[in-house]
């Protein structure tokens, strides 16, 4: 992972009347990043999404893939970066086959690539059988993953989904999140909003949070987690065979340490950074038998619920 | 380029397998073949003998017992359903069914997607009055035995042509309403609407206006504004070379026996009615282009 920069907003501000649905928007996403977008209903999370491909016009400000403008360059963006959104559509009456055809000839590929292509897509996300079968017949999971692979067509460099595990079951939305993962895996950069949080959790290796039209927050979960649960710390949990209360002060005077909750036989340790190692020497140095220690880790709901619990400055 | 012929070739298949066109070519076809040629059939031999003049061409325009059972006026009436068969959901049905969303994020430009589909209609209503036109020449042919003149043809393939652009407004027209509505039931009937206003209104309006003003070549003027009249007047001075009459005409001509014209002459009567059926089609499409290629498209 290099440090280029693929998706890039500046000022980006998009008013619908007196609504102001994306207010000077600053984003930036690089590449081989899987960004997870996230925010209440909205927030200007699809908005954002259709001004980085140049489907609407931003009130000012510009939106750029790997430089381009997507405002006055939209062809030029729209070969690097593949859309599906959030209520996918195909022709009905068209086979799965078919559609991607269309696609393949709208992106310029000839007869023969196209269909060497499609076959080898089809398989990746699993169709193949149904390859032959109108699309009208196809539920709505399977949809889901043919508009992987209408995506996957063009070679984008980069890919935005919106909301692409909405109304999927289980089953269909381990197969999307795994597509997705595979995506990254070659070096696509991914940017996807959704509000199934534990999902964004699983793929994303970053994540934005959008309020009102402006991003509150952007980091990897575990960074956001680490600023906004525990105040920039890093908590550790441990559990011991038997709690003593001179384990205790011994753990509090390690250096670093802030703070030492007990809890039945559990121990809850505030420290500045991760010291496993010293609260291990000190258990060791008193003869107690640590059972688990862990850092805790940061659940996605818990962030986002603190974002929006809190008043926003 | 490469996107335009995919567009095209695309909705040129989609056209020809759509249920709506099929019933609509058949209707046309088994209408408009039946009644031109037992008509003319009955009725030709009657007009053979005022003239010997252009006989072939007589296939296409002598009318039955009603005036409604001509080919021109049969054209007249069944292009315009044509062409708003063709254009009416063109570009909402694809926004409804969320395919817009998706096309519209390939690396096309987006008027290809209008222009494409403008001109897979068009080629559509060519095929489909070629064809007609080529099926009664043939059944005629055999029927009266007499076989079309060089300028004879060249008037046909001029009929042809403003036959096309007729259907070419109606199918902008309809266009422009798929842009413009976002429910394919509204611009359907807002489509028919105004071919129905147009059909029957705008010469009510002017027969009123007529018998207002107490001149009859105020019911021509307001013709004008109608696509319907535009197209008769044209192809009344191609088809039928030794009566174009029209108030233009009439205006010069009258005392006048009536002689053919020749085929420069009759398109000369027929260019300012092509011309305004042409800056219609094109209005309509610039205004197709105005509202959709700045437009939001978002998928909902």
């Amino acid at each position: 992972m290099n440090d280029k920069v693929i998706i890039e907003t500046r000022d980006l501000v998009k008013n619908y009347g007196k609504f102001v649905a994306v207010d000077k928007l600053n984003l930036s996403v690089t590449e081989g990043e899987v960004f997870g977008f996230l925010g209440p209903n909205g927030a200007g999370k699809t908005t954002t999404l259709l001004m980085l491909l140049g489907l609407t016009d931003p009130t000012s400000g510009t939106a750029t893939i790997c430089g381009y403008n997507s405002t006055k360059e939209p062809v030029k963006v729209k070969q690097l970066a593949g859309y599906l959104p959030e209520k996918v559509g195909f022709y009905d009456d068209l086979t799965a086959i078919e559609n991607l055809d269309y696609i393949a000839a709208l992106n310029g590929l000839t007869r023969k690539m196209a269909s060497k292509k499609i076959d080898e897509l089809l398989d990746i996300v699993g169709l193949s059988d149904k390859a032959e079968a109108k699309v009208g017949t196809f539920s709505h999971g399977m949809k889901q993953r043919l508009g992987i692979a209408d995506v996957m067509i063009k070679d984008p460099k980069v890919a935005f989904f919106d909301e692409p595990t909405a109304g999927i079951d289980p089953e269909g939305i381990e197969q999307v999140l795994a597509l997705i993962k595979n995506m990254a895996k070659r070096n696509v950069t991914v940017m996807l909003s959704s509000h199934q949080l534990h999902h964004v959790q699983k793929i994303c290796t970053q994540v934005g949070i959008l309020a009102k039209g402006r991003l509150v927050a952007q980091g990897s979960v575990d960074q956001l987690g680490r600023e906004k649960i525990a105040g920039g710390k890093v908590r550790i949990e441990v559990q011991l065979a038997e709690p003593s209360s001179k384990l205790v002060k011994l753990i509090e005077k390690v250096e670093g340490v802030t703070g030492v909750e007990r809890n039945g036989d559990i121990l809850l340790i505030s420290c500045e950074n991760d010291l496993r190692r010293q609260i291990a020497r000190a258990a060791a140095d008193c003869d107690s038998l640590i059972v688990q220690m862990k850092m805790e880790e940061f659940g996605l709901d818990e962030i986002y619920m603190k974002y929006f619990s809190e008043p926003q400055p | 380029m490469k996107g335009l012929m995919a567009v095209f070739r695309k909705e040129l298949a989609d056209n020809f397998n759509s249920m709506r066109f099929i019933i609509l070519a058949l209707i046309m076809f088994g209408g408009g073949v039946l009644l031109t040629i037992f008509v003319a059939a009955q009725n030709i031999r009657a007009g053979v003998t005022e003239t010997t003049q252009y006989i072939f061409l007589r296939l296409f325009t002598v009318m039955g017992d009603s005036q409604l059972l001509s080919f021109p006026f049969f054209m007249s009436f069944f292009i315009p359903i044509l062409g708003i068969v063709l254009g009416f959901d063109a570009i909402n049905s694809e926004r409804t069914s969320g395919n817009l969303s998706r096309l519209s994020s390939q690396p096309i430009y987006r008027d290809t997607v209008i222009n494409g589909k403008f001109l897979a209609g068009l080629m559509t209503i060519a095929i489909l009055v070629i064809s007609l036109v080529g099926l009664i020449s043939g059944i005629g042919l055999r029927m009266i035995g007499v076989p079309p003149g060089a300028e004879e043809i060249l008037r046909l393939f001029t009929f042809i042509f403003i036959t096309v652009v007729y259907g070419a407004f109606w199918l902008a027209l309809a266009i422009l309403f798929s842009v413009l509505f976002g429910r394919v039931a509204t611009s359907a009937l807002a489509s028919i609407g105004v071919w129905i206003f147009v059909l029957i209104f705008v010469p009510l309006i002017g027969s009123i206006a007529a018998s207002i003003t107490n001149n009859d070549q105020i019911a021509s003027y307001v013709s004008l504004i109608s696509p319907i009249a535009l197209y008769g007047q044209s192809i009344q001075a191609i088809l039928i070379p030794s009566h174009p009459v029209m108030f233009v005409v009439s205006l010069y001509y009258t005392g006048l026996e009536p002689n053919p014209l020749p085929l420069n002459q009759s398109l000369l009567i027929a260019w300012p009615q092509i011309i305004t059926l042409i800056g219609l089609t094109a209005l309509c499409f610039a205004g197709s282009y105005i509202k959709f290629m700045r437009e939001e498209i978002r998928a909902t």
